[in-house]
């Protein structure tokens, strides 16, 4: 760029309209701040400096589920959080995308009690399940670019079913 | 004992036909449902016992019976005392007078026993479940409620118990 754009001489790129949308959803995918438990500390510092994932188009943290694309349900879902989870959920625009960050989220971890969801996947369609106790912010990371590579072979078609 | 405890826990087992047990230098006192307000209002009133720092209860089915002790834990600011009350309760749905008219403290705290071992409180002005849901059914720091509820999942039976697993569609 720069000089090509000084001089008008930019060229042509030939995309698939599919390949263009996916490109710019992944590189401006907003999440939802959902900080539960210890794993939202894990998910901060993946937001700070030393590993910033603005890098991957995501510097902006959304306090409102109107203005953002992906949850990062980070920590345990109580059975009083579930339906409040889920209302937050149903609020944000289409498309949307869930990230269940820790055991806790994917699978109740330790908590195999009266009072815990076991697994967020229970209340909302999970697309991606990041591993660890908590997960360190490369985990949170990988499991976002992960994501990426999901939405990127994304089809109309089939949003258009869903 | 201490000697001021002594001098009081006297005064209840005559007035309230009360028992007292001692363990490691704290003392238990033994007081019967009807009798509890009362003796709260004596330790308040008379013994400057003016905090309720803590208010809980204790399953201990099957072991015992009565089951439940619903625990008073007073402490005096004053005199840098502490002394506990017990009431022995038994049933599946359990009746002990209301304290909030002598601690303002103890409405969220029997809301709170209420809601996880199921002892109704007499005369408790605001009596809904604090912690669970409100459609929430039975009460879950009971000895003889389910701990939980899901299955590990290993190699063996993964996919077995991944049919039954109540998944969220879209």
């Amino acid at each position: 760029m720069g000089v090509e754009q000084k001089l008008g001489n930019m060229g042509v790129v030939t995309t698939t309209l599919e390949t263009a949308v996916n490109w710019a959803r992944t590189n401006a995918m907003w999440p939802m701040l959902f900080g539960l438990a210890c794993c939202a500390i894990e998910m901060m510092s993946a937001q700070a400096a030393n590993y910033d994932m603005s890098r991957f188009g995501m510097e902006l943290m959304r306090p409102s589920p109107r203005q953002s694309d992906l949850m990062i349900v980070a920590g345990r879902v109580s059975r009083k959080m579930a339906p409040v989870l889920r209302r937050l959920y149903d609020q944000m625009p289409e498309p949307k995308w869930v990230i269940a960050m820790g055991d806790c989220a994917s699978c109740g971890g330790v908590f195999n009690n009266y009072a815990i969801v076991q697994g967020v996947d229970e209340v909302v369609p999970v697309d991606v399940y990041v591993a660890g106790c908590p997960p360190r912010p490369e985990a949170l990371i990988h499991g976002v670019v992960t994501l990426f590579e999901k939405v990127k072979g994304e089809k109309f078609a089939d949003l258009a079913k869903a | 004992m201490d000697t001021r405890l002594e001098k009081i826990v006297k005064v209840l087992q005559e007035k309230a036909n009360a028992t007292y047990e001692e363990f490691r230098d704290e003392v238990h006192v033994f007081i019967n449902a009807g009798q509890i307000v009362d003796a709260l209002t004596f330790l308040r009133d008379e013994h400057q016992f003016s905090l309720l720092s803590a208010m809980t209860a204790v399953d201990y089915w099957p072991e015992e019976s009565p089951r439940f002790h619903v625990i008073y834990q007073l402490t005096s600011l004053t005199q840098n005392l502490s002394i506990q009350l017990r009431v022995l309760v038994n049933g599946d749905q359990p009746k002990v007078p209301t304290a909030t008219r002598v601690f303002e403290v103890a409405n969220w705290r029997e809301r709170e026993i209420m809601d996880m071992f199921g002892i109704d409180f007499d005369g408790h002005p605001d009596p809904r479940r604090i912690l669970m849901p409100e459609d929430w059914e039975g009460h879950p720091l009971r000895k003889d409620y389910p701990l939980g509820y899901e299955e590990p999942q290993f190699t063996f039976n993964f996919e077995e118990i991944d049919l039954r697993k109540p998944y969220a569609k879209e």
